[in-house]
């Protein structure tokens, strides 16, 4: 199962970066996000409550990263999507394979995926904003939740690809990440929110994770948001790998 | 023991509709078996149960000695499949795709390359395999196909419609193919709607007419099965006595005008050996010959006779 597993992780690291028009706005579009917010909204670090940090670039690199890893996640589901509309998927499940490789090779590569997409904005806030503070630690807590969380946000893809089995279901999804993610502290503090999205991300996971990445970020590491974010990640995942295993099964039966 | 076997296998999909409805089958190791019939006749959803694609919703399904239904894993191992729309990944060079099929097909890491590069050479792509599958033509990624469909050898291997859309010159490079297979003892499930495809590659033919085997033999079989050959004949003159030709020729079967074309055809049952003697009785009436053909009945005439409708152009 690992050699087929591998073997699929490759093909997939591999198709996403020749099929630039899918790969470049994993870390295009967060980028020109952050660079709208980090030009718009640098005051903001002065409200009544904003907590401090060490540059709004700093604060504002975790929310860009959930975002990019978002859209990985979405990014995954289109290619399995595809995969099952031209009929390739028929082809790994005729394979003498273990039917759990199938999703377990795309999560590995989104897993990679995710690394890179870190990798990136972390080079980003130490060629522009000083860089993240919480030393090797910090830098390993921040690509533990981020990879976590990116084959979390790769199972929810695989599972609404397997479960809506084309394309357009998958991108239609995209609207919703971007309005997920405005309801959780990824981009704002969660005290600075009104009500009723105060609430909403206090149940949000996506504000863990995005607290998690952010605190090693701006500050030494804490133990508190790093391990929530941490569990908030793993939790995320198991759910949704498990949500992804099921749907297969489901497809497969179903057909 | 038959590699492919069926009793009463059947498909019923949600809403109602029977696509494939109690077929019994029965394919001997190493013979061409093709299956024949016209788009939406219930081939390709009867593949999809011989390769674990669908699941039966009644009957079962034998292949290569293990049931589809309870033991989908062993007949995976089993089988090659080359599916109607060649399900290749466009993004992936010829050489990629090969390695990808075998790494999944359990081929040992250090064998992985040369098998590949036997497969490719095998069937003509070598120098293409650098290539990306999406700048391949047709024939190549149906080439491309079967090389994926044989990687790990097969006892059986399945051909959905391989040359549908194909040139002839593809096309007759794919048949090759299968004849080589076949003297290599490979068992071949070929549906097609070509007539002629499953004429020459076949040794035994089912037809399939909606959902259900309607007629299964060999081509010559069921071609004798339905009928004799025709003399058909056109007479010198401007204004031929059809009439008087059909009386004439009434000493040799049941002749039948065909007034539009002016032709007199008569069924005969000996064939060839038996037109001198139709011409000559024709001339001692002074009905000079000007043309004629002996017309061997086709699979399509088989189609016809068993469903009512024909093949070709269906």
């Amino acid at each position: 199962m690992i050699r087929a597993s591998l073997a699929l992780a490759r093909r997939a690291l591999r198709n996403t970066a020749r099929r630039p028009q899918f790969a470049a706005p994993l870390l295009v579009m967060p980028t020109l996000f952050l660079a709208a917010n980090v030009g718009g909204l640098t005051r903001s670090t002065a409200l009544p409550g904003f907590p401090p940090v060490n540059s709004f670039l700093n604060f504002q690199l975790a929310g860009s990263m959930t975002q990019a890893l978002l859209l990985g996640g979405v990014s995954s589901g289109i290619a399995v999507a595809l995969e099952i509309e031209d009929g390739f998927f028929d082809r790994l499940v005729i394979s003498p394979i273990p039917r759990v490789a199938i999703v377990l090779g795309r999560l590995a590569a989104t897993a990679v995926l995710a690394f890179t997409q870190v990798l990136y904005f972390l080079l980003i806030g130490t060629i522009f904003g000083g860089g993240p503070e919480g030393g090797v630690i910090g830098f390993a807590a921040i690509v533990a939740i981020g990879v976590i969380a990116g084959i979390a946000f790769g199972a929810i893809g695989v599972t609404i690809a397997l479960r809506a089995r084309t394309v357009s279901t998958v991108q239609g999804i995209f609207p919703l990440v971007l309005v997920v993610l405005f309801v959780s502290s990824a981009f704002f503090p969660r005290g600075l929110l009104e009500v009723p999205a105060r609430q909403i991300a206090a149940f949000n996971p996506l504000s863990y994770i995005a607290d998690g990445l952010r605190n090693p970020i701006v500050g030494s590491v804490s133990a508190g948001p790093v391990l929530e974010g941490l569990a908030a990640a793993v939790g995320l995942a198991a759910a949704a790998i498990a949500l992804a295993v099921w749907s297969l099964r489901v497809r497969l039966r179903a057909v | 023991m038959a590699a492919i076997e069926t009793e009463r296998l059947s498909r019923r999909f949600k809403g109602g509709l029977t696509a494939v409805d109690a077929i019994d089958l029965s394919v001997e190791a190493g013979e061409v078996y093709g299956f024949l019939g016209p788009n939406g006749a219930g081939k390709t959803t009867t593949v999809r149960m011989l390769v674990t694609l669908l699941r039966p919703t009644g009957g079962r399904a034998m292949v290569a000695g293990h049931d589809v239904a309870r033991d989908p894993d062993a007949v995976r191992r089993r089988i090659g499949v080359a599916l109607q729309e060649a399900a290749l990944d466009g993004l992936m060079t010829g050489r990629e795709l090969v390695e990808l099929q075998a790494t999944l097909h359990g081929i040992a890491p250090s064998a992985v390359r040369t098998r590949g590069q036997d497969l490719l050479e095998r069937v003509g792509l070598v120098e293409a395999q650098d290539r990306r599958v999406a700048t391949y033509s047709g024939g190549m990624k149906r080439r491309l196909d079967l090389a994926l469909a044989l990687i790990h050898e097969p006892a059986v291997l399945f051909l959905d419609e391989p040359t549908t859309g194909l040139d002839p010159v593809s096309r007759m490079t794919l048949w090759e193919e299968v004849r080589r297979l076949k003297d290599r003892g490979t068992t071949v499930f070929l549906t097609t709607q070509y007539l002629e495809e499953a004429d020459r590659l076949a040794d035994r033919l089912g037809i399939i007419s909606q959902g259900r085997i309607v007629a299964e033999g060999t081509p010559a079989a069921l071609k004798a099965e339905i009928g004799h050959p025709h003399l058909e004949l056109a007479f010198a003159g401007d204004a031929p006595d059809l009439d008087a030709a059909a009386t004439v020729m009434a000493a040799f079967g049941p002749p039948e005008v065909l007034r539009e074309l002016e032709k007199v055809r008569v069924p005969l049952p000996d064939g060839a050996a038996s037109i001198a003697a139709v011409v000559r009785a024709l001339d001692e009436k002074g009905l000079g010959v000007a043309a004629l053909e002996l017309v061997e009945p086709t699979l399509d005439d088989v189609f016809a006779a068993k469903t009512g409708r024909h093949l070709e152009g269906a």
